[in-house]
């Protein structure tokens, strides 16, 4: 084969494998698609790591307990409540999450609450990675510096606003596309930033059930840890999704 | 400046049903915080210095802008928190008599119906929050949940007792498994005190 052929190849097979790796890293069942088949049941996804790749700073038992329990909970108890009413079938999380005055009243705090447990939860699980692979970069990077001055300021802020949550709640760095700007931001309960308009590019879960069997109330000591087990590449994911027109 | 009450028993006496690590942080920790960051707020205004717990937190649109969400979650911890300590003991469980069983009886027809409906009530309860047996603004029991530290004084009713659903409260020993930590949490509620005090306030 030509020298020249070889090479194109060799750049093809790999621009279609790295295409195939973002289009994998971003199906977890939170569909970017207004619908999913009629019918079909949310489902847990799969983690993209073992229950102990955190450690130490995010530990073992916490990890299978959130993902298996918690996170378990949220998604039948939003097929539980959905069942029965077909007229919701074929919705994605991302729609009922936008477009939560048409779910009716009686069913509307539960769905929201579940349905934005499993989103926020998916969220999490794709933004967080084995400290060895942590690493930040890229734009997002410089995005970061750009809007809150350092990436110091920034993980300052962020660590403050995480702390303040009170009760139950997340804190969230997200992409404003009203204003096109990334903002820190709060939510409680399950309540997710989609809801109101944000797109979420990083966030961290401050439910007790978090943090409370390895830091009990020192949530300050599991924020500071969290940042060692940030996967970047998909912030930087999130982020690019975020800035494209929608 | 408020204090921390000291607990009516040793960290241990409410065990198995609650662990001695729990009442330790709960108390010395949690509890110790909402205490601090109570005081601290009321530092900002020292003409609310000199106010009962009950006081700051019956009409919230009294207080300052500026530290009334701080009065609110902290006082509300401070006040929800000292409540809880009493009304649990080593020697709990069972069941009321007298003027606050029959109370209960009126509304629920049983003191077991009651706890079943208490029980659902702490279940349902989303995020961090209380479960309680308040009189509402007619006198009548009513059982409700708050969100958060509220408490139910801060909506004109007169809590009787509560339970606390915060995952602080259980997850040492009881992980995501709350139903098990309302069913054990039963066997140490003090009747004898929440009727003494039933007794004399109404």
């Amino acid at each position: 084969m030509k020298r020249s052929y070889f090479w194109l190849a060799i750049g093809s097979v790999a621009c279609l494998a790295s295409l195939a790796a973002v289009a994998l890293v971003l199906n977890f069942d939170v569909a970017d698609n207004r619908s999913v088949p009629v019918g079909k049941k949310f489902v847990l996804p799969e983690l993209p790591y073992a229950y102990d790749a955190l450690e130490p700073y995010i530990d073992k038992e916490t990890m299978k307990i959130h993902h298996s329990k918690h996170h378990q909970a949220y998604v039948g108890n939003l097929n539980a409540v959905l069942k029965d009413h077909p007229e919701l079938s074929g919705l994605s999380l991302e729609y009922l999450l936008t477009h939560l005055e048409q779910v009716p009243q009686d069913i509307r705090t539960v769905v929201a609450d579940n349905a934005g447990g499993h989103y926020n939860h998916s969220f999490f699980w794709q933004i967080l990675g084995p400290a060895k692979f942590s690493r930040l970069g890229g734009s997002i990077k410089q995005e970061i510096n750009k809007a809150f001055g350092s990436f110091e300021k920034f993980k300052q802020e962020f660590g403050l606003t995480a702390k303040k949550v009170f009760g139950s709640g997340w804190a969230w760095l997200c992409f404003d596309p009203a204003n096109k700007k990334l903002v820190i931001t709060s939510t409680k309960d399950q309540d997710s930033p989609i809801s109101i308009g944000l797109v979420p590019v990083l966030g961290l879960d401050v439910w007790e059930h978090a943090y409370y069997l390895k830091y009990q109330n020192r949530r300050i000591d599991y924020i500071n840890s969290w940042w060692h087990v940030i996967n970047w590449e998909r912030v930087q994911v999130n982020y690019d999704n975020a800035i494209k027109a929608r | 400046m408020f204090k921390l009450p000291e607990l009516p028993y040793a960290y241990d006496a409410l065990e198995p049903y609650i662990d001695k690590e729990t009442m330790e942080l709960h108390h010395n920790k949690h509890h110790q915080a909402y205490v601090n960051n109570l005081n601290a707020a009321l530092e900002k205004h020292p003409e609310f210095q000199g106010m009962k717990l009950d006081e700051l937190l019956l009409d919230l649109s009294k207080l300052p802008e500026d530290i009334r969400t701080a009065v609110r979650n902290n006082g509300g911890g401070h006040k929800n928190h000292s409540m809880f300590w009493q009304i649990m003991a080593k020697s709990g469980g069972g069941k009321p008599d007298g003027k606050l069983l029959q109370e209960i009886v009126s509304v629920w027809g049983s003191f077991e119906e009651f706890k079943k409906e208490f029980s659902i009530a702490a279940k349902k309860v989303f995020g961090s929050g209380w479960a309680w047996l308040s009189l509402d603004k007619s006198g009548k029991p009513v059982i409700l949940s708050t969100a958060n530290q509220d408490n139910p004084i801060s909506i004109g009713q007169e809590p009787i007792f509560g339970l606390d659903v915060w995952e602080h409260a259980y997850y040492l020993k009881y992980q995501n498994k709350r139903v098990d930590y309302i069913d054990a949490w039963w066997h140490v509620v003090n009747w004898s005190y929440i009727q003494e005090l039933f007794d004399k306030k109404f």
